[in-house]
């Protein structure tokens, strides 16, 4: 089953490629085939998984080098899971919002999703060598759906540094694509060096992740891998301060990429982080968790400020995951079960929600063709649908109880007081107060108060036909998992328990 | 486990959400307004009476009924429980939200009927969510679900300030209200994350066991419980973060009723009675309360009198009559305050939709824009002076009793000056509040009162429709049954009234009766002369004594100018640094590719050059 959802979207890719060419409506159908695929499966497993059995299920294996240790090993915990669920939500929603995607649909939906079986691939594999190839299948696709969907923005080459910023040529598509990308494979860099030091250490025999968390490793070579890694993925997690490309390359990406990159990608540097650090390293984990911990309050405060001080719609949004990112690291960081299930579930729960974001920037950008959150006004009264989902999606991203957000920031915060560096809570609840100043201040400038005069932005439709189906769906898993956080909770605590405990703290 | 009148609170709690589903999904019934409108008053109309059971219920039986259920899952069982914990206290605050929030959802189908119905249809979702949090919260058995439906009320004033969303001041004073109380909820959050590991629970019967038990350590305790006030004062408006209340006017004059005056601003006050028990062990921070309190009763008494907004003078008396409770609180009496805050339900509410009709018949909020009102609206005179002779507290209405049981709370207590500021606001009280009624409905008639202005349809004002008219008179008909009854049945209470109070609080508020008279009716005292003579007074009350200018100057100068730098340092610096790295790469590259010139002789010089140099190292190395 792991192996379905896991490869769907890339047959579909497949079929797309031969069959595709200037037939739009078998593109899409074949898209949305694939996601539903991959939807119906992971709906399966999550319904099927035990949540009184700790540890992974659903193995599949398949020997690849058997000299090297290499093998196809596929199984999820409760953690993978919920990833596996996220994604699956975030490609079928994407696909329904990139319907009216007009040059080179082809190429477009093919890229796309080969990089979503990438990423079910990092999610579901046990064996890191498969890990790290799923991995770069899925970042390297992003560098062509920017660079060739992409949109530029402007950013004027000025102050300190204003000669370089021409130089790169800050703003345009092509820089966001190749800065993205760089920063990625320069993490990926650290993130191979790492694996192959613990692959060499424990004796060259196995890259299976479960013959690896067997092994006692020196504390030294724990040390430095620990930071190998948590440079490597932090750097999709968008840490501070190694998150520049995040702003520009979300704002720059067509509609489904930012949901992707925001939703998915950056819990896949959060998930490494986790998985294989954490997971790993547990004496690393300990000597760091004050650097992890500290580098995410910095996120979550910095972030919110940043973000505050955006006029860009979608530089907002971008922001506003710099600083949700650090709930999730600061609830990893806490070393708790609270914590620790808090930052898997706002993995999930942040996933939606900016995957909703950028599915609605997007929608605004096609009708009223501005991201400048300062001249439009008023939109709530021409396009009222998207105006109700924007402002859910607002209100959870403030941590809003009966949405998805409060949950998550709740146990992160309990985590964070119980943890050995009781202060973390502070800069935490900052930061979800500074949230509801820029998110309701966006909101409100957009959408509700008076009408825009603006000749551009009269009669403005609101959302039609595919674009209903994304945005109910994200506003209906957003309500849903705060209403009923146990759903997510139960599988995420029979995988952080087992975590915790290799850890030693339980 | 379950008990007889598990059906009748769940009836209390599960009919507003079914209704604010039902209305929220099903588009053609919101749409269709009025008939949506009666599904929620018929859902308000079952939960009234499902509340009505269950107080009767819990009295007969004498004990709490309580459920809880699973919400957040751990290891170890229960993280935290969702359910409800009926006892005395959230059965008879149960009664107060569920009779005000029927009779409000009734008067609103008469004061909106110029509504569009998809609006209409709107407002009746937003009700039905509200009744549903703020029902939730009292029968809240634990601070998690507590918090949960203290921001869901939170949302609902949200949306219901907001209603009139095109009209920017609607817009703004929406997204003030969020903002104020968000800032108190900040560190009721903290203080329920610090309780929880201080005491190991959510629970509040837990937690009563503890403390009884003797198992609370007070190392720290101070800290939590100030924290958890923060809370309180952002919702119940004391100062200085009372400043959107009077913002929050701006909704439809129904919503300020309700929530606005009779639930949710009590919240904060009802978590301090509810936790009564743990604040018991910080004097310090009771103090402070009881300061605090008072302070923001007197204050919000003065900037009451320099209103001519109707809806605003009832604002401040609001924030001035929470104040009252939280005095009485923090004197150690959570009781008295939990008292006044059930009687000023009532008042306020009957006083707010009074207001209402009057602002209905004459289309402005301003005082002295009316006059003689008392000819054309005689039903809306009378219960109007029901609710201010109980908002005065003058003898035989429910408001007296209450707000003498505070002055007694707060004397028992020791609090001197508090006591003196209660007694000053209680002078200022009956002087604003019949400032009211003279403008609006004795003294001349002005140019909109006599049915030029533009009031609905242009014709004279005139009383206000069934709907409207019958919870008026069911509000004023309780506020008097409350007074009669505690005068005649006198309640127990757990400290001694002394035998001049009484007098001295009647004598008070009949000299505040008599300046209004003078001053307002006889204009005997001219206005303008005694607002003079107060002075400098005078302009600090204009200006609101400048706490909106305060928390403006630290939003704009302190968190917008911090933002400003922090986006101008990731752009610049931290984005300029890695952008200056990769002009270096390019440049650096550009600069090397002319080292590849493709000329033999350029390669054979480099080649020579490179084996000199590594000669002569080598020799130097040796």
């Amino acid at each position: 089953m792991l192996s379905i959802l896991t490869w769907a979207p890339f047959v579909s890719a497949l079929i797309i490629m031969a069959f595709g060419r200037s037939r739009p409506l078998l593109v899409r159908w074949t898209a949305l085939a694939g996601a539903a695929v991959s939807m119906a499966g992971a709906l399966w497993v999550f319904v099927n998984y035990d949540t009184a059995a700790a540890g992974f299920q659903f193995f599949e294996q398949i020997s690849l080098v058997p000299s090297l240790g290499i093998s196809y090993q596929l199984a999820i915990d409760g953690m993978s899971l919920m990833m596996v669920l996220l994604t699956a939500i975030i490609i079928l929603a994407g696909v329904f919002a990139s319907w009216t995607v007009k040059t080179r649909d082809q190429e477009f939906y093919a890229l796309l999703l080969i990089l979503v079986t990438g990423v079910f691939g990092v999610f579901v594999s046990l064996d890191l060598f498969v890990f790290f190839l799923f991995y770069e299948i899925a970042v390297l696709p992003m560098y062509l759906l920017i660079g060739i969907w992409g949109s530029s923005g402007e950013v004027r080459p000025q102050g300190l540094f204003g000669w370089a910023f021409g130089r790169t040529g800050v703003g345009t598509k092509e820089y966001a694509a190749m800065k993205l990308t760089l920063y990625l494979l320069f993490g990926s860099a650290f993130i191979l060096v790492g694996m192959l030091a613990l692959y060499v250490a424990a004796g060259s025999t196995s890259f299976s992740l479960l013959a690896l968390e067997a092994v006692q490793f020196d504390p030294a070579l724990q040390s430095w891998v620990f930071i190998a890694f948590y440079i490597g993925f932090g750097i999709l997690a968008g840490i501070f301060p190694l998150h520049t490309w995040s702003p520009d390359g979300h704002a720059s990406a067509p509609t489904a990429v930012s949901m992707l990159h925001a939703g998915v990608l950056m819990k896949l540097g959060a998930y490494g982080v986790i998985r294989l650090g954490f997971g790993l390293l547990p004496e690393a984990t300990h000597e760091w968790a004050w650097l992890v911990g500290g580098i995410a309050c910095i996120n979550i405060v910095y972030g919110a400020l940043s973000a505050m001080s955006q006029k860009d719609l979608k530089y907002v949004v971008a922001y506003s995951s710099v600083s949700h990112m650090g709930i999730v690291m600061l609830g990893a960081a806490t070393l708790t079960e609270s914590g620790l299930n808090g930052a898997v579930f706002q993995m999930f729960a942040h996933g939606i929600m900016t995957g909703l974001f950028f599915a609605l920037v997007g929608l605004v950008y096609e009708k009223a063709h501005s991201r400048d959150i300062f001249r439009m006004g008023g939109f709530a009264q021409m396009m009222p649908g998207i105006a109700v989902a924007f402002t859910i999606g607002g209100l959870s991203s403030l941590g809003l109880p009966a949405t998805a957000g409060f949950v998550a920031e709740f146990l992160t915060f309990l985590g964070a007081w119980t943890s050995a560096h009781s202060w973390w809570l502070f800069p935490g609840v900052i930061g979800a107060f500074l949230t509801s100043l820029y998110v309701l201040r966006v909101v409100r400038a957009i959408f509700w108060g008076p009408k825009s005069t603006d000749p551009h932005f009269q009669n403005l439709p609101d959302a039609q036909g595919t674009e209903w189906v994304a945005m109910i769906l994200l506003v209906g898993v957003l309500v849903l998992f705060g209403v009923l956080p146990g759903l997510a909770i139960e599988p995420i605590d029979s995988s952080t328990v087992p975590l915790l405990m290799r850890l030693g703290v339980l | 486990m379950g008990s007889p009148l598990d059906p009748f609170v769940l009836t209390v709690l599960l009919t507003p959400i079914t209704i604010f589903l039902l209305l929220g999904l099903v588009a053609p019934l919101r749409r269709s307004g009025r008939l949506a409108a009666w599904v929620s008053i018929a859902g308000a109309l079952t939960t009234f009476g499902a509340a009505v059971m269950v107080w009767r219920g819990v009295a007969q039986l004498g004990a709490p009924v309580r459920r809880v259920w699973t919400w957040l899952p751990e290891a170890q069982g229960a993280l935290a429980t969702v359910g409800f914990l009926a006892d005395e206290q959230s059965t008879v605050m149960v009664l107060l939200v569920a009779l005000v929030s029927l009779l409000v959802q009734v008067y609103s189908l008469g004061y909106l009927s110029d509504e569009p119905d998809p609006a209409l249809g709107r407002y009746y979702v937003y009700q039905s969510l509200f009744a549903f949090s703020m029902l939730g919260l009292v029968l809240a058995p634990n601070l998690v679900q507590l918090f949960i439906c203290w921001e869901l009320v939170g949302l609902c004033s949200y949306l219901l300030i907001g209603f009139w969303y095109k009209k920017p001041s609607a817009a703004r004073a929406a997204v003030k209200a969020f903002w104020t109380t968000k800032a108190g909820d900040v560190g009721l959050l903290i203080g329920i994350v610090l309780l929880w590991r201080h005491t190991g629970t959510f629970d509040f019967d837990e937690m009563r066991l503890l403390v009884e038990g003797g198992l609370v350590g007070l190392q720290g305790l101070s800290v939590i419980t100030f924290c958890l006030y923060l809370g309180a004062a952002g919702k119940s408006a004391q100062f200085p973060l009372h400043v959107w209340l009077p913002d929050a006017m701006e909704g439809p004059t129904p919503v300020s009723a309700l929530i606005h005056a009779a639930t949710m601003v009590t919240a904060g006050v009802y978590l301090l009675t509810r936790m009564a028990f743990l604040f018991a062990l910080t004097p310090d921070v009771l103090h402070l309360v009881a300061w605090v309190g008072a302070g923001t009763a007197l204050m919000a008494a003065i900037l009451a009198c320099a209103q001519n907004d109707i809806k605003r003078v009832l604002a401040y008396s609001t924030v001035s009559q929470l104040g009252y409770m939280m005095t009485a609180i923090g004197a150690g009496f959570a009781s008295a305050g939990f008292f006044h805050l059930l009687t000023h339900g009532i008042f306020k509410a009957l006083l707010f939709l009074g207001a209402g009709a009057v602002i209905h018949a004459v289309g402005t909020n301003d005082i002295t824009q009316m006059g003689g009102l008392a000819k054309r609206m005689p039903q809306t005179m009378i219960v109007f002076l029901v609710g201010t002779l109980s908002l005065a507290g003058l003898p035989l209405f429910g408001g007296f009793l209450s707000k003498e049981e505070v002055l007694a709370a707060v004397w028992a207590g020791g609090l001197t000056g508090p006591f003196v500021f209660l007694l000053t606001g209680t002078f200022l009280t009956a002087f604003y509040m019949f400032r009211v009624v003279f403008l609006t409905f004795f003294s001349q008639e002005t140019a909109h009162a006599g049915g030029h202005g533009a009031g609905h349809g242009g014709h004279a004002p005139h009383d206000a429709p069934a709907l409207m008219s019958v919870p008026l008179w069911v509000l004023a008909g309780a506020a008097m049954a409350i007074g009669i009854y505690f005068t005649l049945n006198h309640r127990e209470t757990p400290f001694h009234a002394p035998g001049w109070l009484a007098l001295v609080a009647t004598g008070v508020a009949l000299g505040g009766v008599l300046l209004a008279w003078l001053t307002f009716q006889r204009r005997a005292i001219n206005a303008e002369s005694l607002a003079r003579a107060t002075g400098p007074l005078r302009m600090a009350a204009a200006h609101g004594f400048w706490v909106d200018e305060g928390f403006i100057a630290v939003y704009r100068g302190v968190l917008m100018v911090l933002a400003r730098v922090v986006g101008w340092v990731d752009r610049y610096i931290v984005d300029g640094v890695l952008n200056v790295v990769s002009a270096w790469t390019v440049s650096a590259g550009d600069g090397l590719r002319r080292v590849q010139t493709g000329k033999v002789q350029d390669y054979v010089v480099a080649v020579a050059v490179g084996v000199i140099a590594v000669v002569l190292w080598l020799r130097g190395a040796m």
